[in-house]
């Protein structure tokens, strides 16, 4: 279970506090979503990676990805801004053989990026609603 | 194409540089009317929000101007403190201050090389299309960065903007024994680097020389990484404290970052190539054997070939990390006292772009009244202008595509970093 954000950049945290609330994975981690996210699902049969988006889609949808069998689109998830973001990652690892069985994708539309800790109304009932969906799985 | 056609080639948005930038070229024929290389990241403002800051918080509040190059921020800054506080690193504190800044070269370095600028030479329009035909190169590529990295995050806590550098050392030093576990992986990534330093000097280089006076840091006993005196091939040899005097910026309309030239001269170039060829003596064994095995020679003109000079160092950096390892006796306090007051301190060092100067102003309080931060794409920029100029002679018959493709790449042999430059890429050619 991967989240990837920055904890002080508003609703860019909405993948962190998934990966924290969720109870049905064996591993949480914490990425700021560059290519040793690679190093990070190594090994692992299933991998769960949730990230902001940025598509213009209204704040708290959910994008779901089933990323090993469909490539990622761009213009989605949000960018990194010192790397690469998840979206560049996947299809390096596509590329390298890297890319694990068995990996979802989720992207929750951002409300604000505005520095300050927090998630918005919208994105907070987002990432309720998404770990539910990912513990019922 | 008819000689007297206007053209107008202009790149909107540089890919593959850090931060945003932009190229315009007018041509007549074969004539250049115009050529800007614009830098239109937006202003920053650093040294406005130092102002009234202690001097003790300009590390920290300087490794933000730059996610990759955080290390010569923190540095420069610390050297600046440092000089104005009349100390001197030395022993376990000043070879902490080198091996980590050899993480930040090698990190930087190995992204430039494998995912910024190999791709230009093999036609690819990034790393990822590049990994599919040359996967064993980016996996080496990855793994060189990693260890870069790790080589910052044992020092300084965490690889971006890394929060155990202080002015006076550090607030917690490493012990000898964490050190040592750099080593393995180490003695990989110079192997890694030499292997590197051959692949890429036979990739496809463009004839391309220009006569560059070229400026670095230079040290007596050491190719120069975190000090020494500023020297050029042109018989410039002074102290940093001195920048000012034979240093000058200019604002211009076109660029949000300020243009740097030798007063009373032009361009000046920055950066490995520059360091390679006035400090070449003092390489390593092993990165020097890989510069000859190259056939770089002693100095390299060839701003294409800087993609094999930064291989070298990326030797050179893994080598002096080891060495420097090797000889590391853990100091007894991690920092020393500094104090400065009513003073003015210069500091540099050698970012992976190249030299990075920072002047810090202090009042009686130690309170930082005035910061002046000179990052070397700002300095590169004429040069990189100069470059272009002279690129497009002889090459007007090529398509407005070809040429936008290769101007792009005269950009990125400079590994600009518009971000800590704005203080920059999209191309525009345009033909009469």
């Amino acid at each position: 279970m991967i989240g990837v954000g920055n904890p002080t950049r508003g609703d860019d945290a909405a993948g962190l506090e998934v990966a924290r609330r969720v109870r049905r994975v064996e591993a949480h981690q914490e990425a700021n979503g560059s290519y040793e996210l690679m190093d990070v699902w190594e090994g692992a049969d299933e991998v769960i990676v949730v990230d902001a988006a940025r598509s213009g889609a209204p704040p708290g949808t959910v994008h779901r990805f089933d990323a090993h069998h469909e490539p990622l689109p761009s213009g989605i998830l949000a960018t990194s801004t010192h790397s690469v973001g998840v979206m560049e990652t996947i299809e390096m690892a596509r590329r390298l053989g890297r890319l694990p069985e068995r990996i979802m994708v989720y992207g929750i539309e951002v409300s604000t990026l505005a520095p300050g800790v927090g998630l918005s109304d919208q994105v907070e009932r987002a990432v309720k609603e998404l770990v539910m969906e990912i513990d019922r799985a | 194409m008819p000689m007297s056609v206007e053209r107008e080639i202009a790149v909107d948005y540089l890919a593959r540089v850090e931060g945003e930038g932009a190229m315009y070229l007018k041509l007549k024929g074969d004539e250049v009317l115009d050529l800007r290389f614009k830098i239109f990241e937006p202003p920053r403002f650093f040294e406005a929000f130092l102002r009234g800051r202690r001097f003790s918080e300009a590390p920290d509040i300087t490794a933000r101007i730059c996610g990759i190059c955080p290390i010569a921020y923190q540095t420069s800054a610390c050297n600046a403190m440092e000089s104005a506080g009349g100390v001197q690193l030395t022993g376990g504190l000043r070879a902490l201050r080198r091996l980590i800044y050899c993480g930040e070269w090698v990190e930087s370095h190995a992204l430039h090389v494998y995912f910024l600028h190999a791709p230009d030479f093999l036609g690819y329009d990034n790393a990822i299309a590049m990994a599919a035909d040359f996967p064993e190169q980016v996996q080496m590529g990855l793994r060189l960065k990693k260890i870069g990295n790790q080589i910052m995050s044992l020092i300084g806590g965490r690889e971006i903007h890394p929060i155990n550098i202080r002015v006076g050392g550090f607030y917690r030093v490493p012990t000898k024994k964490e050190l040592e576990t750099l080593v393995p992986d180490l003695e990989w990534a110079l192997e890694a680097a030499v292997a590197t330093t051959r692949w890429v000097s036979g990739l496809p280089f463009p004839e391309f020389e220009r006569d560059y006076e070229f400026v670095a840091l230079q040290h007596p006993d050491e190719y120069a990484i975190h000090e020494g005196r500023i020297v050029s091939n042109r018989g410039l040899d002074i102290s940093v404290d001195e920048w000012g005097d034979h240093f000058e910026e200019s604002h211009v309309s076109w660029s949000n970052a300020l243009h740097a030239r030798r007063k009373g001269g032009g361009a000046y170039h920055l950066g490995p190539m520059a360091r390679y060829s006035l400090n070449f003596e003092k390489l390593t064994p092993m990165a020097r054997k890989a510069a000859e095995e190259a056939g770089l020679g002693s100095r390299c003109n060839n701003p294409f070939r800087s993609i094999v000079v930064r291989a070298v160092e990326i030797a050179f950096a893994c080598e002096e990390a080891l060495r420097l390892i090797d000889g590391y006796t853990q100091p007894d306090a991690p920092s020393i006292e500094v104090e400065p007051r009513d003073v003015v301190g210069h500091g540099a060092s050698e970012a992976p772009r190249g030299t990075l100067y920072h002047r810090y102003a202090l009042d009686s309080g130690g309170l930082i009244t005035e910061a002046h931060i000179v990052p070397p794409t700002s300095q590169n920029q004429l040069s990189i202008e100069d470059d272009l100029r002279a690129y497009v002679v002889g090459r007007t018959q090529l398509t407005d595509d070809q040429l936008q493709w290769q101007l792009e790449q005269a950009i990125r042999c400079y590994d600009p970093c518009i971000s800590c430059a704005t203080h920059f890429l999209d191309l525009t050619v345009e033909r009469e």
